[in-house]
């Protein structure tokens, strides 16, 4: 059984590991690099709480083979923070109650992160489109929409 | 249970390795093979994947446009081109699974999913194949019947009819969760009017059967009429026909049969 050597930036950090053939990116970043903001919560694509931002773009870790993420650029809930200052997406979580368990946070926080880096003034059916793949079971989604809202139009929503 | 990934720079060599091995599958955006490996699913040992650029090719230089079979959702979205595909890829997922999905792999999802096979269907698509007895186009009403039959055949790219005017391609998706869900129904048409009347109707039904299917009761209850009320009753009459669905977690298939109707004559008089 023969593992292959895997290097990406995550969060900023270059870092290398050895994943087994057919792992999953979620699987490599929790058990491998010791990341374990992103969560799993169904492994077949429904709850969106294993969302990490890849390049850029929104991406579900738990159906990404982690050898694809080779050269490229990861991002998670852990690289948010600025240091010691939340980004603006975590101020306006917490400002709004837009956590009760907080299963689903970091995949929401990574859906709105990947809308705001790209549309920074989106309109309320933006937001809950980018959501659509987060499921949420506590809060009804009213306020992870209104913190989302709220940072953008905070201004600083590009960390 | 650890897999063998082999990654091939083109096509012709992945669809050779896949048609030379039996319990290797084809890997496009993760979204039906990875949640088969994180489910253990031991009947895929070897997992191949092609980084050849030519499936991600698009044209658009005919009647007829041509998606290479690793075009994502979020590209389609993206290409101006393809306008009258956005309602169907903007209904598939969310952004991470637009990011992901294939055109191609879409091909294989099993009902209740496959919107975008539905819509293809309706469109009259051809699917490109690479086999080991070379490349062929087969028409994707044969492709969707014997895909579960079709082990080691690479899809390179579908091509379907451009609609000709705004209103001759309709599609919806029934789910109960709003804005993204499993489809309860999916249900395309593409109604192209003649001198007043409708001439080469194909209507197609998702999560209707094990694959999707094409309405031929109700393609027949349109077919030389023109587009009015009483050749929408006829339509939604036998709007059943052909239809073979299941109980599955979105819906019974009593249910199914019920409401097929009903949504396929909102799908005709454009009601929202």
């Amino acid at each position: 059984m023969t593992k292959t050597p895997l290097q990406f930036r995550h969060n900023g950090r270059d870092v290398a590991v050895f994943v087994d053939g057919g792992v999953n990116l979620l699987a490599t970043l929790r058990d491998l690099v010791g990341d374990m903001t992103p969560k799993f919560g169904c492994g077949q694509g429904g709850c969106g709480a294993c969302t990490v931002l890849i390049d850029g773009d929104a991406y579900l870790s738990c159906l990404t083979l982690a050898e694809t993420v080779q050269g490229r650029s990861v991002e998670t809930l852990d690289g948010l923070k600025d240091g010691p200052n939340l980004h603006p997406l975590q101020r306006a979580f917490m400002e709004h109650f837009a956590a009760q368990c907080g299963y689903c946070t970091p995949g929401m926080l990574m859906a709105a992160k990947a809308l705001l880096d790209h549309n920074p003034s989106p309109t309320r059916d933006e937001v809950v489109n980018a959501i659509s793949g987060n499921i949420c079971r506590c809060t009804g989604y009213e306020p992870i929409i209104n913190a989302v809202l709220a940072a953008a139009s905070g201004g600083r929503a590009r960390a | 249970m650890p897999v063998t990934v082999k990654t091939f720079a083109t096509s012709d060599e992945a669809a050779a390795a896949l048609s030379s091995e039996r319990e290797a599958r084809y890997l496009g955006g993760g979204t039906l093979v990875m949640r088969a490996l994180n489910e253990g699913d031991v009947s895929v040992s070897t997992v191949v994947r092609a980084t050849d650029r030519a499936l991600t090719h698009l044209d658009f230089a005919s009647s007829r446009v041509t998606i290479g079979a690793g075009v994502t959702f979020a590209r389609v979205l993206a290409e101006r081109e393809l306008a009258f595909l956005h309602s169907v890829a903007g209904s598939i997922g969310g952004p991470a699974v637009r990011n992901m999905g294939t055109v191609g792999g879409n091909l294989f999802a099993p009902t209740p999913f496959g919107d975008f096979a539905v819509a293809l269907l309706a469109l009259d698509a051809t699917v490109a194949m690479q086999g080991g007895y070379g490349a062929r186009d087969v028409p994707i009403e044969e492709f969707l019947a014997g895909r579960a039959r079709q082990p080691g055949a690479l899809v390179l790219s579908v091509s379907c009819r451009r609609p000709s005017d705004g209103q001759s391609f309709r599609y919806r998706k029934i789910a109960r969760i709003k804005p993204k869900g499993g489809s309860l129904m999916t249900l395309a048409a593409h109604l192209p009017v003649s001198g007043g009347r409708i001439v080469g109707a194909r209507i197609a039904f998702g999560a209707m059967a094990a694959t999707p299917v094409r309405a031929k009761g109700a393609e027949r209850a349109l077919e030389g009429h023109v587009l009015d009320a009483a050749s929408i009753a006829a339509a939604v009459a036998a709007a059943t026909e052909g239809t073979s669905p299941v109980d599955d977690s979105f819906a019974s298939a009593w249910y199914r049969r019920e409401v097929v109707g009903i949504h396929l004559r909102r799908l005709l008089t454009g009601q929202e």
